[in-house]
């Protein structure tokens, strides 16, 4: 199947290793991506903040242009995915809305009427449409070794009814899993990495980055994993910002998805947009990327109760299972 | 809510739920603070989600429209999913940001400014323009932050991440037309 191709601003620069990583990655496994031809910028988190019926009437475009024999157009920016997502869902429920756009449209040259085309994340096409036992069976290099924290920041998953569960999502950490990474639980994989506020309000930006930081290396990360062009921006480029705004001394490589689906494929580090992000991942790869499966974790030894403890009877931890 | 004299201008809580696809749910709120809780940013702001939509209900149009929190607000939709009465507190936040603009009580200016900022490089180009936009955005409001950032500015650049010059899409023309239809469309709304 063709899918019909929405790359977003990112990809062409601030997210170029995305890019780069998409297209190997896709080849590799026969996925067919068609770039709309001549889309245009998704509006953000900015358009709607000034003007409800113009910010519709951007995303619409790029939608009315989507070739007629597709029905399916995947998104690789979560960004991009929830704006696409949002205006089709509006538009198929709202009459009104529906004739406006269309009206605006018009003017452009352009007709939409929202019928069967459904909007994707590359993350749920990877995992769900190409599927993991596909994927698996391609596996040059398995990502032993490698404890990496699954990060798919908040656009991914939420509004609700998408993909995956809005609050724990798991579908990259299977993805990981299959790759032979250790993903290690990370509780705030959802959370937000503050999006446009390392512009406009850098406190509050960088206080929701040091969260998100020192929750994936305190749960012990070699690397960040992430499906969003922005979360990867304010994860990687601010990095630096946030150590000397919070005096902390964190150093994460954060990679994309398809990098690390690209590495265990075996494609060349070159292929993939590796050497871009300003967290250097190479060190880590280096040091800790292994031939062998990590040997399975200790079980950790339940304390041997004593017959008349004075303690109050507590229920016991469940333990953790990791991989 | 609304008055029974249709001639009457709307009230304020009809306004706001009048500026958003959905808005009406906003009559459902029973103040259980589930969006505070849920917010990564709430310690921000000068009025927590629920409190805003309480004052909305009061009619509190000034202190609501010159509220700090829908621009605080980093559309993460962890309100909205875990809000007991759906109620799209995400799309609210965002009519409120366009009323407060509208109206001209945003005291957010920056934040305002940067939207339109973005805006004006998406009717220029079809596409966003990082460099234009955080050197325009940044010479404009906070020159004497500009140093802090350079550095990582020149970082992205170095690693090729940083385009020097916009990409234009081929029928920026057709899109202008579609966006100033839409704006005539919106005004009679």
């Amino acid at each position: 199947m063709t899918y019909a191709f929405f790359p977003g601003c990112s990809l062409a620069h601030t997210a170029s290793a995305y890019a780069d990583s998409i297209g190997a990655v896709a080849e590799r496994l026969g996925l067919d991506l068609a770039e709309i031809e001549d889309w245009n910028c998704c509006g953000a988190t900015e358009y709607s903040a000034i003007e409800l019926l113009p910010a519709y009437a951007l995303v619409a475009r790029n939608l009315a242009l989507v070739n007629g024999d597709l029905s399916q157009v995947v998104a690789p920016c979560s960004l991009c995915y929830v704006n696409l997502r949002r205006t089709q869902q509006a538009l198929r429920e709202r009459e009104t809305l529906r004739a406006q756009v269309d009206d605006a449209l018009a003017a452009g040259g352009l007709s939409y009427q929202p019928g069967h085309l459904s909007v994707r994340h590359l993350l749920d096409v990877v995992v769900n449409d190409v599927g993991l036992g596909t994927i698996a069976s391609n596996i040059v290099r398995p990502l032993y070794g490698l404890r990496i924290a699954p990060y798919y920041g908040c656009l991914t998953v939420r509004p609700a009814k998408g993909f995956d569960d809005p609050e724990q999502p798991e579908s990259l950490d299977r993805l990981l899993r299959a790759l032979g990474a250790e993903v290690v639980d990370f509780p705030l994989k959802a959370d937000c990495c503050g999006g446009h506020m390392t512009q406009i309000s850098a406190d509050v930006a960088y206080g929701l980055l040091r969260r998100l930081l020192q929750n994936a290396t305190d749960r012990g990360a070699d690397l960040v994993v992430t499906v969003c062009p922005m979360c990867q921006l304010n994860l990687d480029a601010y990095q630096d910002r946030v150590n000397r705004h919070c005096g902390t001394d964190f150093h994460l490589p954060v990679l994309f998805f398809t990098q690390a689906v690209g590495l265990a494929l075996g494609l060349s580090p070159e292929a993939l947009g590796l050497g871009k992000e300003i967290v250097p991942a190479q060190q880590v790869l280096r040091a800790k990327w292994s031939t062998e499966p990590s040997p399975a974790p200790e079980q950790p030894r339940r304390p041997h109760r004593r017959r008349r403890d004075p303690t109050l009877p507590m229920p016991e931890a469940r333990s953790v299972r990791h991989g | 809510m609304t008055k029974g004299n249709t001639r009457d201008p709307p009230s304020f809580p009809a306004e706001v739920m009048n500026a958003v696809l959905g808005g009406d749910a906003l009559r459902r709120c029973f103040q259980c603070g589930a969006c505070g809780g849920s917010c990564p940013s709430a310690a921000d702001m000068n009025h927590s989600p629920s409190r805003l939509f309480a004052m909305i209900r009061a009619g509190l149009r000034n202190e609501v429209l010159r509220s700090n929190t829908p621009w605080y607000c980093v559309a993460c939709y962890y309100c909205a999913v875990r809000c007991p009465q759906e109620i799209p507190i995400t799309d609210l936040m965002y009519g409120l940001k366009r009323l407060s603009i509208q109206q001209g009580l945003c005291e957010e200016v920056d934040a305002a400014d940067f939207s339109r900022t973005f805006i004006g490089s998406v009717e220029r180009y079809g596409r966003s323009f990082e460099l234009g936009l955080a050197t325009r955005y940044h010479l404009t409001h906070r020159p004497l932050g500009l140093p802090k950032l350079a550095p990582t500015g020149l970082g992205m650049l170095l690693k090729g991440r940083m385009a020097l010059r916009p990409h234009r899409i081929k029928d920026i023309k057709g899109l202008r037309a579609i966006l100033s239809r839409a704006r005539v469309l919106e005004r009679v709304r």
